[in-house]
């Protein structure tokens, strides 16, 4: 039963890892995204850092959800996907495969990278822990809710923007907590509490995105 | 026991007998909106701070009520849709987005009007206010996804699965935007309204409400009906309402 889930998991890193370049993509975005903010708004080191837990936050988000678009569009067109759907494995758990994949590629070097754009933008440093064990675990619920807008818009012509219309009311909850974890330790308030949560919203998505996207894909294989 | 429910199947069955039942539903409608609008605007007495500027209560309380409910209408259906494949969910599915939507708009509209004289703002970035942005966000995507698809059947099952996930997500996302609210409360803007509502205030309001409840199912009807004609243009059935109409 694992098998389909191993054999799509080394498909996808190792055609990640053949096309490097793709790979690197989302991480220059949040690199660039982040160096406008300063430029737009205010050199300013005291005001940076001020705003620096929200924007980080936000600008991965975007990040992540620029990224999502492509999760099954190369399997549409060349029909692995229809492959995927009728074969006699679970789908679930071949979703699960794609989307652990995408966060492995996207989602972890997006977390890496957040410490060093918080220095840039003058992070306090207690900061730095809670920003990047929510961005562990945010970056995951990302990619998994993602997939699901991913799933729907796969066999539309122009499914790009509407993927970020469908899911970005949904990636509110991880921006909030995610965001006010950084906050509150750059306050020194505990942060266990929207730590424990992302972990929570990581558990429950876990558990009922890939089951979701699976009956998307389906939708979109007959439609 | 089973048969009203597979009757409701088909939407023969079902536009034959919403005609019989529009009358009565319609009248039903005007009647309590009627009372309501005049017992409210007219003969209720004013709030003692916000003198009657709080009179729009009696549109925006219900509006945001149906707004959530209509949330709810739209993902079983859609659910009942996906899992007994029943034509009429679909349409009904269908129809209640926009009319979520609207409702929606109109609590936001309606609250923003009222926020202006109350606190001095039209925005305020307050815990509900930012839930029924959120709503509206959703009711949105889901209307996207419907018309970007041109199957209609790939359309429904699509939205039908995202009107799910988002009926799931709802609490979690309320929840969070009231947590996010308490973090960062304004000290200049105080949300507590009088706790208890006096009865001459609160009799006209329930009377909306019901007014409102009626009106939300009349409009769904007939969304849902037309919806019918359309996909049923086919069917030799709607040929013949269509010849009767036209003789």
């Amino acid at each position: 039963m694992g098998y389909g889930f191993v054999a799509i998991l080394r498909r996808d890193l190792l055609l990640a890892f053949r096309n490097r370049g793709e790979i690197a993509n989302p991480v220059i975005f949040f690199f660039i995204v982040v160096t406008l903010i300063p430029l737009g708004l205010t050199p300013e080191a005291s005001r940076l850092a001020e705003i620096a837990p929200g924007i980080l936050w936000v600008m991965a988000l975007l990040a992540s959800l620029l990224s999502v678009e492509g999760l099954f569009h190369s399997d549409y067109r060349d029909g692995t996907l229809e492959q995927l759907v009728i074969s006699p494995q679970p789908l679930y758990l071949m979703v699960l495969a794609k989307i652990l994949a995408h966060w492995l590629i996207t989602g972890l070097p997006l977390t890496l990278l957040a410490p060093l754009l918080g220095m840039m933008l003058s992070l306090p440093t207690a900061g730095y822990l809670p920003l990047v064990l929510g961005l562990l675990m945010g970056t995951a619920v990302l990619s998994l809710l993602g997939a699901i807008g991913a799933g729907l818009t796969v066999a539309l012509r122009k499914g790009g923007l509407l993927l970020s219309l469908i899911v970005m009311p949904l990636y509110m909850p991880v921006l909030i907590f995610g965001a006010s974890a950084v906050q509150r330790s750059v306050d020194g308030f505990s942060v266990q509490g929207p730590l424990a949560v992302m972990g929570a919203l990581l558990a429950f998505s876990l558990l009922i995105a890939p089951f979701a996207t699976a009956g998307a894909l389906r939708v979109s294989m007959h439609g | 026991m089973w048969q009203w429910f597979h009757r409701l199947g088909s939407p023969r069955w079902f536009y034959q007998a919403s005609g019989k039942w529009l009358p009565w539903l319609a009248g039903i409608t005007f009647v309590l909106l009627l009372i309501g609008l005049m017992w409210g605007l007219g003969f209720a007495p004013r709030d003692a701070k916000q003198g009657n500027s709080f009179r729009i209560i009696y549109i925006h309380v219900p509006a945001s009520f149906l707004a959530l409910a209509g949330y709810y209408v739209m993902a079983i259906a859609g659910a009942v849709g996906l899992i007994w494949k029943m034509k009429l969910a679909d349409m009904v599915m269908k129809s209640a987005a926009p009319l979520g939507a609207a409702l929606t708009f109109v609590a936001l509209i309606t609250g923003a009007i009222w926020g202006k004289p109350t606190w001095g703002t039209y925005w305020v970035w307050d815990a509900r206010i930012t839930s029924m942005l959120v709503l509206l966000f959703l009711y949105m995507g889901v209307m996207a996804l419907q018309h970007s698809y041109t199957s209609v059947d790939a359309a429904n099952r699509a939205s039908a699965v995202l009107s799910l996930v988002g009926m799931v997500n709802i609490p979690i996302i309320y929840k969070s935007v009231d947590w996010w609210y308490t973090l960062h409360q304004p000290a200049t803007i105080k949300f507590t309204e009088a706790p208890t509502m006096h009865p001459d205030m609160f009799h006209p309001l329930l009377v909306m409400i019901a007014g409102f409840y009626c009106f939300y199912a009349l409009v769904l009807i007939l969304n849902t009906r037309s919806e019918i004609l359309h996909r049923e243009r086919r069917s030799s059935w709607v040929k013949d309402i269509v010849l009767q109409n036209q003789r």
